[in-house]
């Protein structure tokens, strides 16, 4: 299941929030800064050469990264005139401390209402850029730090480039959001570093959640010319520049990377590949990227720039950009500043913790807590061989991490002190957070809570890690409900950045704060979820699924069923999610949301037989590699007689996602649609070009069916009306 | 130190016998000087980024030693806060990139500080402590104006330990023109003009440059430079313009900004090791210590610091004022060089002194200015194989004066220049074997 890996993602081009776009938030200028130097070198007759060095510098420290709006690219301009004016001997541009620039101001351009806007802002960037590239007097990038997008493009029109070996962030996350480097990345890229890398880094890497390169591979992949260290980076470039005039450095670089047909076709069917893998071939940015690509061979610059020009337009006028932009904004934003969040100062720290139960999961509570917050942890469970078992599968954890170099052995050690089993519920009276991931079974948790609260005190805070079961109802007959809370994790727990906060009746705002408080260090990015059945998520999900399950029960063959929702390009199929959650564990919820909702969460007879006959998993795979019902399940499945096409089920599934996120919005079970959205990237992996679900719904017009209204009006993750 | 070190007789039971080993010089570089005022060329480049990029030009320049065979890295800074504080000699090796093997530590001894180190990490060499150690300073006064949060003692004054005017630095060399009367303001005029022809002569045969680590500046509204020269200097600095300065110091005094080494920011680093091990990892040795002295003197009279170290370093090694060949003395104040000069019987203008020019023209960052003389006598070696020794000598606040005495391995050789030197020239080529001007001979 693929993931929104936050640390990837953090840097990713600077871009503003809708409503800061909405409101018309004035340009941050990136000033461009022409200055002379002279750089000793040696081998020249005069002894120096004059260098036209150009500085980006927003004027703000590193958190706000250099970006390139028209009136930056306006100063950008009248500092290569100034430069190319003052006729030295080398032109050379670089950034302010830790970052080169990182592109172009996305939200802006994702509220570009009309085409022409639209092909301004790539028009001009690429006139701009192309000075560079045109030069007489020889250009060098001294790329020090993040360089993204537009940012890294700027470098590539230069002749020359060298990188920081701190430079953090390296990358062309275009085709991730839905549009492609449209600033010469396409056309420049292959003919510096050859069609293969440009292929990894224009397509593989940004399908690949935004993958950044590191300095080392942007050395190997030919991105750059050399590295060079921090320490004295500046110095160490000009010296480098100096080198390469005076003939003592030189660069070896074959245009296209020497690539021959077969080097190209291969390049080229790779991305494809990949881009398929991706998206199921159903976004179109990578399949247009790779075009273009392909195109660099053969087109003369000028003609290849214009053409990347037109489909960047196309693209930044495509419903998959909008929702790309709307869902980066979602995870790099309201992930990190959850809505509803009561005020943080009420959270109470939480400097010991205690996981009630030993198995996969209550292990894997163990090992995050005590990897992320440095606390001590205590396991508890019903007895000594399942409490050791427990305390074994975390010391195992810790010892593969060790294996992998993810950690040092002090770590190590570290943390094996930190997580201790204890049979006695004594060790958790000095405890300020206490999870408890016991059975899924109401009565048995309530006697569970009941025991700890003779022995904690009264601040300290019960989480629940139930995915069904009422919270409230857990509390019901505490002497302090106020301090229990749910608090819901998904399956890997170190991997899914997706947690469910939920407030049950009676949670007061300091145990709430406490538990968004501890989000932040779990690495965490939670959504505020009423106690409501199946919560948000899960209750989308299992309605979904439940369509695809009812519809292969009425009759429709299970491939049809299970790949009617193809055209969204979701990471697995609903029937892999079903085997992915368990058989077992997927029967259990539906049923317990249909005790509470009735029959839009029909509890299929055939799941019931194939958990009942003991099946773990239901796919499998024919010769040909493709994913197929398990023959042993499909002689247990018994079909009805009335069949629907692919379309149907698509369009039952969908009206079905788009009545119950209406209906959790209605029940106020999550504060907004983008909770939801939020909810399936990082808790399902949904991709950015459906921007979750919801821009998605109402662009397709599913929303209006189903329900008669649309999420959010035009404009808003969407193209304008 | 050097020469006369036979193995200490020892007891059969007193343990390994030791043999105290030679101190060499090998290599010597400085950032340029800049101003230290909003203006300045480092006005918003860190004290300790000046460090590391001395730091890594060293071993730059000398890619023989292996940096884990470093182990120390003594680092003076007057001010030890801010961008100078955090023990700036262990944090500038991190930066550097140094491995985390070798140690570092910062030092003080207000102007001679990076003298102090030298002769720190030189002792630790010689007892077989270290094999080799960078020794160096750094002084950002811009961002740390002289006496930055300090809290002298009531007592000082309240006691009568020292008088007021032993604080600042200006008074005690106004102090200094009262206690030699003869040391006129007319004499200390010209020798300030002196050094900044001497200077700018240098600057323009190529002996300056060499010894400068180039250094990338930042600068929000001007983008960012490479400051690749000294920004204090004024070339072409007449007597008569000097007398017309103003004294700062005192109502008709006799100490002006012409006169003294103004504010500046810059660093300085130095690479010694022992003699053996230059041997056999085939660094250039190209001084040798004879040995040093510190001394103090009146606070008031700080200035005079240098004439009590150098008699004291002087007879400790068994030399006379004779013996010497060629004085780096740091110009803090032009009266305070003159005092020296006329205590040892030397002209105003004598050939020995400051071939180069001083602080006067180049600046004097505080804690840094004691490597910037050796790095300079260092060069002066490779030109003179006729001269055998030379001292580094300089005065130091609250009354002290600090001399290195050094030997030149060339003394005695037939070439102008040896090729010990000319791995130290490749910062901008300037091949001294080719330079013909003999302004110093």
């Amino acid at each position: 299941m693929t993931t929104i890996e936050k640390d990837r993602t953090t840097a990713t081009p600077a871009v503003g929030s809708q409503a800061d776009a909405a409101n018309g938030r004035p340009e941050v200028v990136t000033k461009a800064i022409t200055r002379l130097i002279d750089v000793p070198s040696p081998r020249t007759p005069s002894g120096s050469i004059r260098v036209a060095l150009i500085t980006l510098d927003n004027g703000r420290d590193h958190t706000r990264p250099n970006t390139l709006g028209p009136l930056g690219l306006a100063s950008l301009d009248a500092a290569i005139t100034s430069a190319v004016e003052a006729g030295p001997d080398a032109i050379a541009v670089t950034g302010k401390p830790f970052i080169f620039a990182v592109g172009a101001d996305l939200s802006q351009i994702g509220s570009f209402t009309g085409r022409e806007t639209a092909e301004e802002i790539g028009a001009l960037g690429q006139r701009v850029f192309r000075r560079l590239s045109r030069s007489a007097i020889p250009t060098f990038a001294f790329v020090n730090g993040a360089a993204m997008g537009g940012g890294l493009e700027l470098a590539l029109h230069c002749e020359y480039r060298t990188l920081a070996s701190n430079a953090a962030m390296l990358s062309l996350p275009e085709v991730f959001l839905g549009v492609l480097p449209g600033w010469g990345g396409t056309q420049l890229l292959p003919r510096i570093a050859g069609p293969d890398n440009a292929v990894t880094v224009i397509v593989e890497n940004a399908l690949n959640q935004n993958r950044a390169m590191k300095p080392k591979d942007a050395l190997r992949l030919g991105v750059v010319d050399v590295v060079l260290d921090a320490a004295d980076y500046l110095e160490q470039s000009l010296a480098w520049l100096a080198g390469v005039l005076d003939g003592s450095v030189t660069v070896a670089r074959t245009e296209f990377g020497g690539a021959g047909d077969e080097e190209w076709a291969a390049a080229l069917e790779r991305g494809k590949l990949i881009a398929d893998m991706r998206t199921h071939g159903h976004a179109r940015s990578p399949y247009r990227a790779l075009e273009l690509i392909e195109l660099s061979r053969t087109s003369d610059l000028d003609t290849g720039l214009a053409a990347e020009r037109a489909v960047l337009t196309d693209l930044v006028m495509s419903q998959e950009f909008r929702a790309g932009i709307y869902a980066f904004n979602l995870v790099q934003r309201r992930a990190r500043k959850p809505a509803g969040a009561p005020d943080p100062s009420l959270a109470r720290p939480v400097s010991k913790v205690g996981v009630i139960g030993a198995g996969l999961m209550a292990s894997q509570l163990a090992l995050l807590f005590a990897r992320q917050l440095h606390v001590p942890v205590v396991i508890t469970d019903v007895d000594q061989a399942r409490l050791d078992k427990g305390v074994a599968a975390v010391q195992r954890e810790i010892d593969k991490l060790k294996g992998k170099g993810r950690i040092s052995s002090d770590e190590v050690n570290r943390l094996t002190a930190l997580v201790t089993g204890s049979l006695d519920y004594a060790a958790f009276s000095d405890a300020d957070f206490v999870v408890e991931a016991v059975f899924e079974k109401l009565d048995v948790k309530k006697q569970v809570f009941a025991e700890l609260e003779k022995h904690v005190r009264a601040d300290c805070v019960l989480a629940t890690n139930t995915s069904s079961l009422s919270v409230s109802a857990m509390a019901g007959d505490l002497l302090h409900p106020e301090r229990v809370v749910g608090f819901h994790f998904f399956n890997p727990v170190a991997v899914m950045p997706l947690l469910e906060i939920i407030r049950a009746e009676n949670t007061d705002d300091a145990t709430l704060a406490t538990a968004f408080a501890l989000a932040k260090p779990l690495k965490k990015g939670p959504i505020l979820v009423k106690d409501a059945t199946g919560f948000a998520f899960n209750r989308l999900l299992i309605r979904f699924t439940g369509e695809i399950l009812t519809s292969i029960d009425e009759g429709t063959p299970p491939d049809v069923a299970d790949g009617a929702l193809e055209p969204l390009g979701l990471p697995m199929s609903p029937l892999m999610l079903v085997q992915l959650t368990g058989p077992e564990v997927g029967l259990h919820v539906a049923e317990t949301l249909h005790d509470s909702f009735g029959d839009r969460f029909p509890v299929s007879e055939n799941l019931r037989r194939i958990v009942e006959a003991g099946h773990r998993t239901l796919l499998a795979w024919d010769e040909q590699g493709r994913q197929i019902l398990d023959p042993e399940v499909a002689a247990i499945w018994q079909l009805g007689d009335r069949p629907s096409t692919a379309e149907q089920v698509r369009e039952r599934a969908l009206r079905a996602l788009a009545e119950e996120a209406r209906l959790i919005l209605d029940e106020g079970v999550v504060a907004d649609a983008a909770d939801l959205d939020l909810a399936v990237i990082t808790g399902g992996g949904w991709p950015f070009w459906l921007g979750g679900i919801t821009p998605y719904l109402d662009r397709e017009g599913v929303s209006e069916r189903a329900v008669g209204r649309r999420f959010a009006p035009p404009g808003v993750a969407t193209l304008p009306a | 130190m050097a020469t006369a070190a036979p193995p200490r007789p020892t007891a059969p039971d007193a343990g390994p016998a030791r043999t105290l080993r030679d101190v060499v010089f090998v290599e010597g570089v400085r950032t340029p000087f800049g101003k230290a005022d909003e203006k300045g060329q480092y006005a918003d480049t860190r004290a300790d980024d000046l460090v590391v990029k001395v730091i890594r030009e060293l071993l730059r320049r000398q890619p023989g030693l292996p940096p884990e065979r470093i182990d120390e890295v003594a680092i003076a800074a007057t001010t030890q806060t801010g961008d100078q504080g955090l023990t700036i000699g262990r944090t500038a090796a991190i930066l550097a990139g140094l491995p985390r093997s070798v140690p570092g530590f910062a030092i003080d001894r207000m102007c001679a500080g990076a003298m102090t180190a030298v002769t720190t990490v030189a002792s630790g060499i010689a007892v077989g402590a270290y094999d080799a150690a960078i020794a160096g300073g750094v002084e950002h006064m811009g961002h740390h104006p002289i006496g930055e949060g300090s809290d002298p003692n009531p007592r000082f004054v309240a006691d009568r330990l020292v008088d007021p005017s032993a604080l600042n630095m200006g008074a005690t060399a106004e102090n200094l023109h009262d206690r030699y009367p003869h040391l006129t303001r007319q004499r200390a005029d010209a020798f300030a003009a002196a050094s900044q022809e001497k200077y700018a002569k240098a600057l323009a045969n190529g002996k300056i440059t060499p010894d400068l680590v180039p250094v990338a500046t930042r600068s929000v509204e001007l983008g960012w430079g490479l400051a690749g020269s000294d920004e204090m200097a004024r070339p072409g600095t007449t007597l008569e313009a000097l007398a017309t300065l103003r004294t700062p110091f005192r109502p008709h005094g006799r100490v002006t900004a012409g006169n003294s080494s103004g504010l500046s920011d810059g660093a300085t680093g130095c690479l010694l090791v022992s003699s053996d091990v230059a041997a056999e990892l085939g660094l250039p040795v190209r001084m040798r210590m004879i040995g040093y002295a510190f001394a103090g003197v009146d606070p008031e009279t700080m200035g005079t610091g240098p004439i009590p170290s150098t008699e004291k370093a002087l007879a400790k090694a068994g030399l006379t004022i004779q013996d010497i060949g060629l004085i780096e003395i740091n110009e803090a104040f032009a009266v305070q060089v003159l005092a020296f000069t006329d205590h040892f019987g030397l002209a105003d203008d004598d050939e020995r002194v400051n071939p180069y020019g001083g602080a006067i023209a180049m600046g004097h960052p505080l804690a840094s200015s004691g490597v910037r003389l050796m790095t300079q006598l260092a060069r002066q070696f490779g030109e003179r194989p006729d001269v055998r020794y030379g001292i580094t000598t300089m005065c130091v606040g609250l009354g002290m004066g600090g001399t290195v005495i050094w030997e030149n391995p060339l003394y005695g050789s037939d070439s102008e220049a040896s090729s010990d030197t000319e791995g130290s020239d490749s910062a901008d080529g300037t091949d001294v074997d080719h330079d013909t001007t003999g302004s110093t001979l």
